[in-house]
């Protein structure tokens, strides 16, 4: 014990004795610190999190603002001194504007930037009026041209002359919402069906057992593609997010079924359930109660790791046009846009979505990986 | 082991049964049924169908009985005379519109099942046997991208390098001055080098995935006391691995058959719908699109019957080889 408490006096707070009082939140968080990577995805997510709020302050241009004067325009960069006008240097944020050229025989339009023409950059710009949460009514932008007509596309424009950061912003919140309302939904089934199977166990069990193999059995990705398609086309953008969140949730709450009725099962006999029931509480309080929050943390880690696929899914739906269809932005629908290869070969930025749900999936990877060691502190 | 079998069999019936009332939901769910959008189809052409063909035909699909009737003449047709139903896209019946694609679907994801195996195991090995090595650390961090990145996107990203690099696409499965050849040297030589980008983009997922489990398998093997035993007395290292760990580690090969086999033709739709392969894919997707439901409810059937089938197989085979997973289904 002493040598324990030197070993690590200076590094970890739960050397001197904290640990020992420490309430078990606290263990899982200073377990869950150690991991770096998952701390560092949990950070990443958070800020996820911030852009799927105020998608609308920090998109410096509406969801439907095209610009036909700059398709596929390349992205610019951002730069804080201007020395290109001859008169030394010019502080102040800002990007370079585009001179364009078109090709005489494949008339096709190409972007270069033009150090000459300077585009003012700034932060709380003036710019398109939103709502903020639905409600609030403002015009400000985290960040935009000072001028909002002209060109300021940091990462680029797509083929319809939309700037390709703020559609990214907007696409955020639409995948990344399908991701975790779909788990959120998966998993209300998943526990509930699995709580009732592990903790009746018996006939009740076999019977939830058996369906949840039925569904495993089914191949999940062409079921996806089959109930997908079976949409009318001419539904609303927002039923067709609902109904497609669904769809994944539907076939991916098995899994979690599964690991929730294994705890039950574990669980049934511990001393603290029989005292529980011996105490006349109801099957659903010693449930959800007193077994359920034994193991909320597992359950997160559970959460974290599921959601990539159901994003992953999402994506490749709406790429191949069986998921969401514009005017509604997703990630896949964006990357839709880079499948042409004639189109793809001189816009690689149009990748950049694809960028973007790489890091999300193992922002949640990681995150999931670092719950699932930290989720049981008592463990070592 | 007839006990075991027996079981499988009959459950294998009773998903095949699942499966079949699912895909008839799937191909039910489109408002308006077959035969009307048919009809409409024909007017817009300007040659209408009589009311006899329309009658003969709603006879034919049983579309005029309640969902009960019309799923058991639909069921029925396809067990009895393999009669899928027509595909209203392509004005043919399904069967044949499928039949001629199956065998290159069936054989990218059975070469690509292959090489995915002949890749994972070496790797997974190394990386379990070397833990915490450089190699190993690269190894995972491959692993995590190859599940994290979308095979779409590996597709498109392979794409823009070979457009950037070579100037052109490698699509289809032979280039034009082969595809017409009979089958020599110089055509086997064409078609792999066609064949290795749809391998590298349906593979990729399944290589991480396999890596993983045998990773961790054998890690976990590794630790057991038999091996720390057999380490003491003094067995050869590579002798001690050969002899049980490396078995145990071998079951994921097996069990894989089941879940590799879906994922590798989800694959081939997305790659098929870039590459342009002569595969089930890209009909598949067609047919989503335009709702041909016939035509897309008997690819889904297919795949699905095909992955069941190999979720059997694999299990038959693992029973074979562990008797405990035998001796676990039986209590």
């Amino acid at each position: 014990m002493t040598l324990k408490a030197t070993d690590g006096a200076a590094v970890e707070p739960e050397a001197d004795g904290a640990r020992a009082t420490a309430s078990q939140r606290r263990l899982v968080w200073w377990a869950f610190k150690k991991h770096r990577l998952a701390l560092i995805s949990a950070w990443l997510l958070i800020a996820m999190l911030v852009v799927i709020l105020l998608t609308e302050f920090i998109a410096p241009f509406g969801s439907r603002h095209r610009d036909s004067a700059y398709t596929t325009a390349p992205p610019q960069v951002l730069k804080i001194v201007d020395t290109d006008g001859g008169d030394g240097w010019q502080w102040g944020l800002h990007v370079d504007g585009y001179v364009s050229e078109q090709d005489p025989r494949s008339l096709r339009i190409t972007y270069e930037a033009d150090p000459d023409d300077r585009v003012d950059v700034g932060f709380f710009v003036k710019g398109e009026e939103y709502e903020l949460f639905g409600l609030i009514p403002w015009d400000r932008h985290l960040i935009g041209p000072e001028d909002p007509d002209d060109p300021m596309y940091l990462l680029g424009t797509t083929t319809d002359g939309q700037d390709l950061f703020s559609q990214l912003v907007y696409a955020t919140r639409v995948s990344a919402s399908v991701g975790i309302i779909g788990v959120l939904l998966a998993f209300a089934l998943g526990i509930v069906l699995g709580a009732i199977s592990g903790y009746f166990g018996g006939w009740i069990d076999n019977v939830i057992q058996r369906l949840i193999e039925l569904f495993m059995a089914v191949p999940s990705i062409p079921l996806w593609l089959g109930l997908a398609a079976a949409l009318p086309a001419q539904m609303g953008p927002v039923t067709r997010y609902f109904i497609i969140t669904t769809i994944l949730a539907l076939v991916a709450w098995t899994g979690l079924a599964r690991e929730v009725r294994g705890r039950f099962l574990a669980m049934r006999g511990e001393e603290f359930v029989t005292s529980a029931m011996l105490d006349g509480s109801s099957h659903r309080r010693v449930m959800f109660r007193h077994m359920l929050p034994s193991f909320s943390s597992h359950i997160i880690a559970a959460l974290s790791l599921s959601i990539p696929s159901m994003i992953l899914a999402e994506t490749a739906l709406s790429w191949l046009g069986l998921g969401l269809r514009p005017p509604a932005v997703s990630w896949g629908v964006q990357l839709q846009d880079a499948s042409k290869w004639s189109v793809l070969s001189n816009a690689p930025w149009l990748l950049i979505p694809g960028l973007v749900v790489v890091i999300v999936v193992l922002a949640f990877n990681f995150v999931g990986d670092g719950m699932r060691d930290a989720a049981d502190p008592y463990k070592h | 082991m007839v006990k075991y079998l027996g079981r499988r069999a009959l459950y294998m019936a009773a998903t095949l049964l699942a499966i079949s009332l699912v895909v008839f939901v799937i191909i039910s769910l489109p408002p308006g049924d077959f035969v009307t959008a048919l009809r409409a189809k024909y007017s817009v052409m300007g040659q209408g169908l009589t009311e006899t063909d329309v009658q003969a035909l709603r006879v034919r699909y049983g579309l005029d009985g309640n969902l009960l009737q019309q799923y058991w003449s639909w069921i029925t047709q396809i067990i009895l005379h393999g009669d899928l139903g027509m595909s209203f896209e392509h004005s043919k019946p399904v069967a044949d519109v499928i039949g001629p694609r199956l065998g290159a679907t069936l054989g990218i994801s059975l070469i690509t099942l292959l090489m995915t195996w002949a890749l994972a195991f070496p790797i997974g090995v190394y990386s379990a046997v070397k833990q915490h090595s450089i190699g190993d650390y690269a190894v995972t961090t491959i692993g995590f991208l190859g599940l994290a990145v979308p095979n779409f996107l590996i597709a498109l990203i392979f794409i823009y390098f070979s457009v950037t690099w070579f100037g052109s696409v490698p699509s289809g499965l032979c280039s034009p001055e082969w595809c017409e050849a009979s089958w020599n040297l110089g055509k086997l030589l064409d078609l792999l080098g066609h064949l290795w980008v749809p391998m590298i983009v349906i593979g990729t997922a399944g290589v991480a995935g396999l890596v993983r489990i045998i990773r961790n398998n054998l890690l976990d093997e590794l630790r057991r006391p038999y091996v720390t035993a057999a380490r003491a007395r003094g067995v050869p290292e590579r002798r001690l691995l050969r002899r049980y760990p490396l078995r145990v580690a071998l079951n994921p090969f097996v069990s894989t058959i089941g879940w590799v086999l879906p994922l590798l033709l989800v694959g081939d739709i997305v790659v098929g719908q870039i590459l342009s392969l002569p595969t089930l894919g890209p009909i598949l997707l067609g047919a989503l699109k335009a709702q041909d439901m016939y035509l897309a409810g008997s690819i889904i059937m297919v795949l699905s019957v095909v992955t069941v089938l190999g979720t059997l197989i694999s299990d038959l085979l693992l029973g074979w080889l562990d008797p405990r997973i035998r001796l676990g289904h039986q209590r």
